[in-house]
């Protein structure tokens, strides 16, 4: 966390820090109140750690000029008094990682696993949602002094889609319980950084909590409010809008008003974008159906390392099979499920990321998207 | 021509999809229901002014027990041009299934012995969880709602049922059960979620029958 101090210079800049304060959950320490905020006036603002990045753009937007009192509250606060030394709790026990958690709680999850592991785990601001929630993602990364490659895997891309956020929570757990103790794990972490988006459509999940358990698509509103909802999966720039989409807002795959029209899909492709060329492998995690997909959906042509991809993805059906004996098919979403454009997987795969799988995870049907909390470790610990 | 076609090959899983559902429908009862587990073989014959016919084999399990499964032989026929017509559908089980004849009997009598006809919503609930007592009432609903999948069936749909969003009992002066059910089916290629009503009559020892059944605006479940 970060102190900082600003001195309003106009009523703008005054108004524009009034909306900060109020939009994020910074900690006013003087003024005590946002009403208090003056022009000319000091005002020292902590901002708590995953948001310093985020406020400090802010302010640079807005040409308001900042100094950082105190660049570590934590640290002044262990000089001046002694921390209690935190047992081994490296992940939160109190965490039921066998229950489905709605979005408030995730994102407490996500702080926590941060605080709890700050030697292994930061997270970081992607961006907004079309509704202004935040989006952020969680990097894994063993500190070295060689340059490392990435694999990138976000759930919840579809907000009915439950086993899915459940299951990169579960995994993250997984890893940070025991990348000390698991040689696999730890050899994979000297090699690799794992960034993890535990909830990529955040508004459509908290709908499916609060108002319909099927929703599937964003909350993007159209036609002048009268219709909501694109489906993100179809929404990006990978032969977009061109087979297996509706361009009507009130269909399920609608594609929505352009490649990358929604903010959700723009926070991950600008991201996946600058770092392309470290990412090793992009994986995006659905349900039902128990598939292991690869490109293309777009068209029936295979990717050009199609054999590789199909070895690894058998290697890794055989593996998942072995653990409860669940089944997964394996192969190209044209040829085994239907035809689909926008995908993200197509998309990470045609800007040069050499494996890029979709997982569609348990069951077949019986439960469809409402698994029950039962089938949640068994679900994770195979797919793990 | 007969033509082989790989076992994952979605055209295959879409018509085996659909046997499973009609195989369901006519062996599912309160006590048992039936899931397609996997596609062994398949093989589609393009009919001249007819249609184009599918020649399965499958894995069906039972949904109260996954390690029970039976092998199954189908044929489906989906006819050209005419899209209201329900594809025709054979099937053999090999084997035997499990009796139910028990479990059937105690849900008959409990439902007949109930002072107030049943009501119930949300089955499962949003978390997935369906208590025990109303394990019957999905079921029945399971095996009512493969009759209406094969109804509504084409070459270019996969259906399940997502969820019963409501069901009410109806008395009944004869000896059948009478439930009237609200239920959401799930198309897999379109991904909509489609309500239906469907009036469904049992009785231990006869197969389900759905009186009448119709598809409901999208907006009539909220």
């Amino acid at each position: 966390d970060q102190v900082l101090r600003i001195v309003p210079e106009t009523f703008q800049q005054v108004l524009h820090l009034q909306h900060l304060c109020s939009t994020l959950v910074l900690d006013l320490w003087k003024p005590l109140l946002p009403e208090d905020i003056w022009a000319g006036k000091d005002l020292h603002i902590r901002v708590p750690a995953p948001l310093v990045q985020e406020v400090k753009d802010s302010l640079d937007q807005h040409m308001i000029s900042y100094k950082v009192l105190i660049p570590d509250v934590q640290e002044l606060m262990d000089q001046s008094m002694p921390r209690e030394r935190s047992s081994h709790r490296q992940v939160p026990e109190v965490y039921v990682y066998t229950q489905y958690h709605p979005m408030e709680e995730i994102y407490q999850w996500m702080t926590q696993i941060q605080k709890s592991n700050s030697e292994l785990v930061t997270q970081h601001y992607l961006g907004k949602t079309i509704e202004n929630r935040t989006m952020y993602y969680l990097q894994i990364s063993q500190p070295s002094d060689k340059p490392k490659k990435i694999i990138w895997m976000d759930c919840g891309i579809h907000a009915r889609e439950w086993i899915s956020p459940a299951f990169c929570q579960w995994f993250v757990k997984e890893i940070l319980q025991n990348y000390k103790s698991d040689p696999k794990i730890s050899r994979f972490l000297q090699n690799l950084d794992l960034y993890i988006l535990p909830v990529l459509n955040i508004d459509g999940y908290i709908y499916s909590w609060e108002e319909d358990r099927l929703w599937r698509k964003n909350r993007s509103p159209y036609m002048n409010g009268t219709c909501y909802g694109t489906d993100l999966n179809r929404n990006f720039n990978s032969s977009w809008g061109s087979i297996g989409v509706s361009y009507n807002c009130s269909s399920e795959i609608f594609c929505g008003s352009g490649p990358e029209s929604e903010p959700e899909t723009r926070a991950v492709s600008q991201f996946i974008e600058r770092k392309k060329s470290d990412i090793l492998c992009y994986l995006t995690i659905h349900s039902y159906g128990q598939y292991i997909l690869t490109p293309y959906g777009s068209t029936t042509k295979p990717p050009s390392n199609s054999e590789e991809l199909m070895h690894v993805a058998e290697k890794a059906a055989a593996a998942l099979m072995g653990k409860y004996g669940t089944s997964y098919e394996v192969g190209s979403t044209s040829l085994i499920l239907y035809s689909n454009s926008g995908s993200s997987r197509d998309w990470a795969h045609m800007i040069g990321i050499p494996f890029s799988y979709t997982f569609e995870l348990r069951d077949k049907g019986t439960h469809g998207f409402v698994l029950p909390p039962d089938q949640i470790q068994p679900t994770c610990e195979e797919t793990m | 021509a007969v033509m082989e076609l790989p076992p994952s090959h979605y055209a295959a899983a879409r018509a085996a999809a659909l046997a499973a559902h009609y195989a369901c429908y006519r062996r599912g009862s309160p006590g048992r229901g039936l899931a397609l587990r996997a596609v062994r073989r398949a093989s589609r014959q393009d009919i001249d002014d007819v249609g184009h016919k599918y020649y399965l084999e499958l894995v069906l399990e039972d949904v109260l027990d996954k390690d029970s499964t039976v092998n199954c032989t189908a044929e489906v026929l989906y006819h050209l041009g005419n899209k209201n017509i329900a594809p025709d559908v054979q099937f053999t089980i090999e084997g035997e299934l499990k009796n139910t004849d028990e479990a059937d009997n105690v849900f008959y009598n409990r439902i007949k012995s109930l002072e107030k006809e049943l009501v119930a919503e949300k089955i499962p609930d949003s978390h997935g969880n369906v208590p025990p007592e109303m394990e019957p009432i999905r079921l029945l609903a399971w095996a009512a709602s493969g009759y209406v999948i094969w109804q509504n069936s084409t070459e270019n749909t996969i259906f399940q049922l997502a969820q019963i969003k409501h069901v009410k009992q109806v008395k009944r002066i004869d000896e059948y059960l009478e439930f009237d059910y609200m239920i959401l089916l799930h198309e897999m290629v379109s991904q909509e979620i489609i309500p239906w009503q469907m009036t469904v009559l049992w009785h231990p020892q006869h197969t389900v029958q759905v009186t009448e059944d119709s598809r409901q605006p999208k907006h009539a479940s909220e």
